[in-house]
């Protein structure tokens, strides 16, 4: 992934950062989601330069994760009430270059839009059979599989008649700690997109649709579960001198 | 490159219900329990109102004791663990106080590109609803006085909020509080 930036002997360390993409992200000042008025900083974010701690990060590897781990149908004796799913993608950093063994956590509702949270008072029903959490590591091409049902959407509280478009979330690592991304995967066609203040607080129209997934039937396997397929692309690096004269990495 | 590149996924909050899915149970331990000189470092996430985050989550991620990164992108190339277990990285939720705690080895010095020093120091994460992008700090130590004083990245904060990143010494290990806003607001980055 990177060349050879080994500092000549009292060199100085030639530390390619990460690209920094304007207008992309939600600003961290965004009223309509009431929950930012209490917690969003006030102050300007003071820029860091992208030194050692930040093109390093941890590589959590296969010792926590299990097969198991990425399908949400099996974790208990019977099978979850709701639409079940496959959820497929890869992870790419912005140069395009897939990010393999890579981390990706996700969490969810139940069919019926029920967190198994004890803060989740919405009176719908909990699954016995659902628990809402999964983990996979991305293979050598950056791919990434869960298997899991698809969730409801939920009333928040934040407005008056506010429901949450049906997503899941999801937390990325790749593999420097600038890379680090928590996002939500949205699905087709939802009629709250338009209402929803953490969907619509990202500024620009095209980069939110890149949160919602692609329904493929390609990917549904018959008599079992329907297909989805998101791709996920974190920042990449900043382009060297040595990328630029060598062989192009 | 970011002009023919790919256009990057934009960040969502973690929302209220991370506890389903990112805790881990031995996530405070960068090292593992019981390691020889490791300490806690804990303290209290709280709003702009003061009150405490319950339902936060903070990451941290630091060299080991040799100021060395097991990463293939640390082009000083790889060296042998300073620390059994050493795993560089921490994750706690915050609990109903808005309280967390991990435990950890103080890591070293970093060279940094500029060709200065960068004093001992742990990047950190954190991650709460209300948050729609994660909010990133630096935990300094209060008795690195001269290597503080001379590191690139706190000499560039307003001098007047630079001690809301240095830590406080307390028994066991250090206090960091985290502010997100307002009175005495933590310094965060744009990282
Ligand atoms: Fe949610």
């Amino acid at each position: 992934m990177t060349a050879d930036l080994r500092p000549p002997a009292g060199g100085r360390l030639i530390l390619p950062g990460y690209q920094r993409p304007a207008g992309v992200h939600p600003p961290l000042d965004s009223p309509e989601y009431r929950s930012s008025r209490q917690r969003a900083p006030l102050r300007p974010l003071v820029p860091l330069p992208h030194a050692l701690t930040e093109v390093t990060g941890p590589l959590l590897g296969s010792e926590r994760v299990t097969p198991a781990d990425s399908d949400l149908t099996t974790r208990h004796a019977g099978e979850p009430l709701g639409e079940r799913i496959i959820v497929t993608g890869r992870v790419l950093d912005s140069g395009g270059r897939p990010v393999p063994d890579t981390l990706v956590e996700i969490w969810q509702a139940n069919a019926a839009g029920r967190y198994r949270h004890q803060v989740d008072d919405h009176p719908a029903p909990l699954d016995p059979n659902f628990d809402g959490a999964g983990r996979c590591l991305t293979d050598s091409l950056g791919r990434f599989r869960f298997v899991t049902i698809k969730p409801g959407a939920y009333p928040w509280r934040n407005h008056l008649n506010a429901w949450r478009p049906a997503h899941i979330h999801f937390s990325l690592f790749g593999r420097a700690f600038t890379q680090r991304l928590v996002t939500q995967m949205y699905f087709p066609g939802d009629p709250l997109f338009r209402y929803d203040p953490i969907f619509n607080s990202i500024p620009d129209a095209k980069a939110r649709q890149r949160l919602i997934a692609t329904f493929d039937m390609d990917l549904t396997e018959p008599e079992w579960a329907l297909g989805y397929s998101w791709d996920i692309v974190l920042r990449g690096r900043e382009a060297t001198v040595f990328e630029n004269a060598g062989e192009g990495r | 490159m970011s002009a023919q590149g790919l256009p990057v996924t934009p960040s969502q909050t973690v929302g209220p219900y991370l506890a389903i899915g990112l805790p881990w149970e031995d996530g405070p331990f960068v090292v593992p329990e019981g390691t020889p000189g490791a300490f806690a470092i804990s303290g209290v996430v709280t709003d702009g109102d003061g009150a405490p985050v319950p339902d936060a989550l903070i990451e941290t991620w630091q060299a080991d004791p040799d100021g060395r990164f097991a990463h293939p992108d640390d082009p000083r190339g790889p060296a042998a663990p300073a620390v059994p277990g050493f795993r560089g990285f921490g994750r706690c939720p915050t609990d109903g106080q808005g309280r967390y705690r991990i435990v950890t080895v103080r890591p070293g010095p970093l060279p940094d590109p500029g060709g200065g020093t960068e004093a001992p120091h742990l990047d950190v994460s954190v991650f709460a609803r209300g948050l729609l992008n994660r909010v990133v700090t630096r935990i300094y130590f209060p008795d690195e006085e001269a290597a503080n004083a001379a590191d690139p990245v706190l000499a560039a904060v307003e001098p007047g909020r630079r001690d809301t990143l240095v830590a406080v010494a307390e028994p066991g290990g250090f206090r960091f509080d985290i502010r997100l806003r307002g009175d005495r607001e933590t310094v965060f980055f744009d990282v």
